[in-house]
C-alpha cells in the first residue's frame, strides 16, 4: 500500500516536491471520499482542512437568501479546494459540495501552517505552489465578472 | 451553376427556408438561393446579410443545410440583426459573399476548438468538417463556455457531439444554480483540464475578444505555439471587400485577411488599445 507521501508526489500539483517536504505535507494529510451531494465544508465553518481533488468534481456555491444556491465555480482533478485556510480568520467564505463521487487528499490546515512557520524555506516553497493557483483563479474570476457573453 | 453575382457589392436574392429557434433572442436561418446554387464556402467565412429596408450586417456562416443553403445564426442585438432574426419562412433576404478567410484545413493533428457564447456559430462548420473526417485527426476537443445553462447554443448538436466517444466535449457556464451538474467557470480554464499534445495541436478560438485573450494565454501556457492558434476576429464590416476601411485592424482589413487570423501574425496588435 502506498504511503501518503508517495501519493502526494505523484500528484501533478506536488510534482517535483523532494522527499523531505513530501513527508512534511504527508504528515498533515489524509485520504477522503465524498459522495455526490456531500459537502466538504460550509460557509462560516473554520477553515481547518482543505482538499486536493484526486478524482471527481466539487462545486463552490454561495447561499443567496430566498434563492437556490448560486454555483460560481467547479473544480476537478488535481485542483485545490479552498484558500481561506491561508489567511486569518481561517473561516470558509462559501460552500463546497461534491457533485460526483470525489476522492481527495484532505490536508490539515493548522498542521501545514505550523510547519510553514517552523521552516520558512518549506513555507516559501508551499506558497510558490499555492499562490499561482489563487492568482489564476482571481484572473478567471475577473473574466467571469466581465460577463462577456451579455448582449451589447 | 452558382448564384449569379454581378459584383461582390450586389446582393443575391435568397429566401428563408426554415427558422430554427435557438434561444429566446437567437435564431438560425436557413437561406436558400432564389435561383441557381449557393456559392462554395470555407468554414469560418462570413456573408453580408441584407434585411431589406433596414440594412446590412456581416454574419458568419454557421453551417450548410438542405437545398444547397447557408445557415446563419443571428441574435437580436441591433436594428438589422433584430429584423433578420424576426424574418419568417419565405421572407427574402439579400446575401453577398462568402467573404474572408476560413479556419485552417489541417489534418493529422490534435484539434482544440474553444468557443464562447455565439462564438460557437462560426466554429460549427469547422467542427462538423473535423467530425466528418474524424479518422484524419488525433485528439479532438470542443470547449464551450456560455453565460448560463439556459443560454446554450445548439443544445441538441452539443449533446450529439458529447455522446461520441471520440470527441472530448467540455461545457462550462459563468453562473448556475445547484441543478446544473456541469462545469462552472470560464472557458479558458477548461484548456488546462484537457488532454492534447500542444506541439501537434491546432487551436481554433472564437468568442468575445476578452475571452479570446484569456484563451490564448491558457493555450500558450499549455505549450501551444502561437502559429498553431487561430482566432476569428470581429470588427465592423461594411463593404466586405477591403474598400471602406471600417474593419481596419492595424495594417489589416479583417474582411480580407480575416476574420480567421493566425495568432502569431496579429500578436503585436492583439492587446493594443484603440485598435
Amino acid at each position: 500500500m502506498k504511503s501518503l507521501d508517495s501519493i502526494l508526489r505523484e500528484l501533478p500539483f506536488f510534482a517535483g516536491l523532494d522527499e523531505e517536504h513530501a513527508r512534511l505535507v504527508g504528515g498533515c494529510a489524509r485520504n477522503c471520499r465524498f459522495e455526490p451531494g456531500q459537502y466538504l465544508f460550509h460557509e462560516g465553518d473554520p477553515a481547518d482542512e482543505f482538499f486536493l481533488i484526486r478524482e471527481g468534481k466539487v462545486a463552490l456555491d454561495v447561499v443567496v437568501p430566498g434563492q437556490e444556491p448560486v454555483v460560481f465555480s467547479t473544480l476537478g482533478e488535481d485542483e485545490v479546494v479552498g484558500a481561506s485556510w491561508l489567511v486569518p480568520p481561517y473561516h470558509w467564505k462559501f460552500d463546497a459540495r461534491a457533485t460526483s463521487l470525489t476522492r481527495a487528499l484532505g490536508i490539515d490546515a493548522a498542521c501545514l501552517r505550523r510547519k510553514c512557520e517552523e521552516d520558512h524555506d518549506f513555507g516559501y516553497l508551499m506558497m510558490k505552489r499555492f499562490l499561482p493557483v489563487f492568482v489564476k483563479r482571481l484572473h478567471t474570476t475577473r473574466l467571469q465578472m466581465f460577463d462577456v457573453y451579455r448582449k451589447r | 451553376m452558382t448564384v449569379p453575382r454581378h459584383s461582390a457589392l450586389v446582393p443575391a436574392l435568397y429566401r428563408v427556408g426554415e427558422v430554427y429557434r435557438e434561444l429566446p433572442d437567437t435564431v438560425t436561418l436557413r437561406l436558400v438561393p432564389e435561383s441557381g446554387r449557393r456559392p462554395p464556402y470555407t468554414p469560418g467565412q462570413f456573408n453580408m446579410l441584407y434585411a431589406f429596408g433596414v440594412g446590412e450586417i456581416a454574419l458568419s456562416i454557421s453551417g450548410e443545410g438542405a437545398e444547397e443553403s447557408f445557415l446563419h445564426t443571428v441574435r437580436e442585438v441591433g436594428a438589422v440583426s433584430t429584423a433578420l432574426a424576426r424574418l419568417g419562412v419565405g421572407a427574402r433576404v439579400g446575401v453577398r459573399g462568402p467573404f474572408g478567410t476560413g479556419w485552417p484545413a489541417v489534418q493529422d493533428t490534435d484539434v482544440i476548438f474553444v468557443a464562447g457564447g455565439l462564438g460557437l456559430a462560426p466554429l460549427r462548420p469547422a467542427i462538423r468538417r473535423v467530425l466528418a473526417g474524424r479518422g484524419h485527426y488525433g485528439r479532438v476537443a470542443i470547449l464551450f463556455g456560455t453565460r448560463h445553462p439556459a443560454e446554450m447554443l445548439y443544445l441538441q448538436e452539443l449533446e450529439h457531439w458529447r455522446q461520441r466517444l471520440d470527441v472530448d466535449v467540455s461545457v462550462t457556464v459563468d453562473h448556475a444554480d445547484a441543478l446544473w451538474h456541469g462545469n462552472v467557470g470560464v472557458v479558458p480554464a477548461l484548456i488546462a483540464r484537457t488532454t492534447f499534445d500542444p506541439n501537434r495541436s491546432v487551436a481554433m478560438v472564437c468568442g468575445p475578444e476578452v475571452m479570446m485573450r484569456f484563451a490564448v494565454g491558457a493555450l500558450r501556457e499549455a505549450g501551444v505555439p502561437d502559429e498553431r492558434i487561430y482566432l476569428s476576429m470581429e470588427r465592423n464590416m461594411k463593404c466586405a471587400v477591403g474598400l471602406c476601411g471600417h474593419c481596419q485592424f492595424g495594417p489589416e482589413f479583417i474582411c480580407l485577411t480575416g476574420p480567421v487570423m493566425r495568432f502569431d501574425r496579429i500578436a503585436s496588435l492583439f492587446s493594443t488599445r484603440e485598435i
